[in-house]
């Protein structure tokens, strides 16, 4: 429980939602991510629903490691990043693994942030870490105050940075987060995060 | 969804159990993440505010269950979905089909509204080989069986129906595509020629209980299994492959994978991309 924001060596998971406005915060939370970032992080960023591929090779440009679509009942490995594939909800099973749905679409959106969110904060509970970036509809506010209920750590980015803040307003007005950062500070996070499990682990 | 309700794994099993007594139907190994969704949707869809609430409707009201069962089933659907999905069915795999056995049997399980069937007997009917087809469509809902059979599609659907289309046979130099052709527009809705559904039979069929009745040269199993856990996947993958020739087809979901089934071996893959499979063992 050292450093600035006394993160705990407790969390198994990091779940990041992202919309219109986010794709340069994830690219750069990517990049700066350890090689050897001991937990999962399992990413919902709304994206074109018709457009198969061409988004997670991207991502990988610049990420650290590679982020990888799963397959569903995809075993969860730990360190790897997730990305929700195009026209699929993607959720958590209890088990260890991820399961894809094509249910209908929720705040105008498949994949969901509100569904990941969600399941993530079922199975995982307090040990898990929500993110919620820049966007325009209010898809995660629903699941940011899910995880913040299961007893997670919820982190919005700063209205004040994000280039379009409907989505952080929106989970700022329904959930009391347990942080505001800006995308440096993010990152900041994520490196003490890193540490944290690296020491609780050993 | 908005509700802070929390349905525990307790609850489910409750549930499940309320159903398989009295009702027939298992269940016990849907996805536990999506078939939770489902429950609290229904929850909320009739105002019941607990689970204990729907088990005590679902026990004094039979003619609920038929509604139960509409409502937990998910029916999101378009023609030609995965449009690159199309192509390589137009191109490799009913070509091949057809050059060994002069005749096709395809069995659409899980078909839901009808999309995918519709498409195939367009892929068929373009191809030339609609007569040597024969088509069985099978799900679980009846209500939505009974919606396939009208062979309607809604009005505003068929702009992105349109696009799958072109984007599957289109070719950029050729005449545009016109999905239209098929159809006679009646209100809100496009009819689909019922000329051409004369090979296609619609019954409903419960993957999970059902019986294995027939075998196909391929079957469509797209997206359905994805709300299964591993145990019935494995049970149900066993009912598709005995219920396909020695070298017949299976295709799966673009992001579903057979890898993590215990049959596995008995299939080879045809098409990555496409998630196409080979039974290639009894």
């Amino acid at each position: 429980m050292l450093g600035k924001y006394k993160v705990s060596g407790k969390y198994r998971a990091v779940v990041i939602g992202g919309s219109a406005g986010s794709f340069q915060a994830i690219n750069k939370i990517l990049a700066e991510l350890p090689k050897e970032f001991p937990l999962p992080i399992f990413m919902c960023l709304h994206r074109l629903k018709h457009v198969r591929n061409g988004f997670v090779e991207a991502l990988s440009i610049k990420s650290s490691k590679p982020v990888v679509e799963p397959y569903d009942k995809e075993p969860v490995k730990r360190g790897q990043i997730y990305l929700a594939p195009a026209n699929y909800h993607m959720c958590l099973e209890l088990g260890n693994s991820i399961a894809l749905s094509t249910e209908e679409m929720e705040n105008n959106s498949r994949p969901a942030i509100d569904y990941t969110f969600d399941t993530a904060a079922y199975v995982y509970r307090d040990r898990l870490v929500g993110i919620l970036l820049s966007g325009a509809n209010r898809d995660g506010a629903y699941g940011m105050m899910r995880i913040k209920q299961k007893g997670g750590l919820t982190i919005v980015q700063d209205p004040q940075e994000s280039t379009i803040n409907a989505m952080p307003n929106a989970a700022l007005a329904q959930t009391k987060v347990d942080m505001i950062l800006k995308v440096d500070e993010i990152i900041e996070f994520l490196l003490e995060l890193d540490q944290a499990c690296k020491m609780a682990q050993m | 969804m908005s509700t802070e309700l929390d349905i525990e794994i307790a609850d489910i099993r409750r549930l499940t159990d309320l159903i398989k007594d009295k009702y027939g139907y298992d269940f016990k190994d849907y996805a536990m993440s999506s078939f939770r969704r489902r429950i609290k949707r229904v929850i909320e869809l009739y105002k019941f505010k607990t689970v204990d609430k729907l088990i005590q409707v679902l026990d004094t009201t039979p003619s609920f269950f038929e509604e139960f069962i509409s409502e937990i089933t998910v029916n999101v659907t378009e023609m030609f979905r995965d449009p690159t999905f199309w192509r390589v069915l137009k191109e490799q795999i009913i070509p091949n089909i057809i050059l060994n056995h002069d005749r096709i049997s395809i069995w659409h399980a899980g078909c839901s509204s009808g999309e995918e069937v519709l498409s195939m007997v367009i892929t068929l009917h373009e191809m030339g080989f609609l007569d040597k087809a024969k088509i069985t469509a099978t799900d679980i809902d009846t209500a939505i069986i009974n919606k396939a059979k009208t062979a309607s599609i809604p009005l505003k659907n068929m702009e992105l129906n349109q696009r799958n289309y072109t984007a599957a046979f289109g070719s950029e130099s050729g005449a545009p595509l016109n999905l239209k052709k098929y159809f006679r527009d009646i209100g809100q809705e496009s009819v689909f020629d019922k000329s051409l559904l004369q090979n296609v039979t619609y019954r409903k069929h419960d993957l999970v209980q059902g019986a294995v009745f027939s075998k196909f040269d391929l079957i469509l199993c797209r997206n359905v299994m994805i709300y299964f856990n591993q145990t019935l996947q494995n049970a149900v993958l066993a009912k598709l492959h005995e219920s396909m020739f020695k070298y017949g087809y299976l295709a799966i979901g673009s992001k579903e994978s057979l890898i993590w089934c215990d049959i596995a071996n008995k299939f080879i893959v045809v098409n990555n991309e496409e998630k196409i499979y080979k039974k290639i063992k009894d």
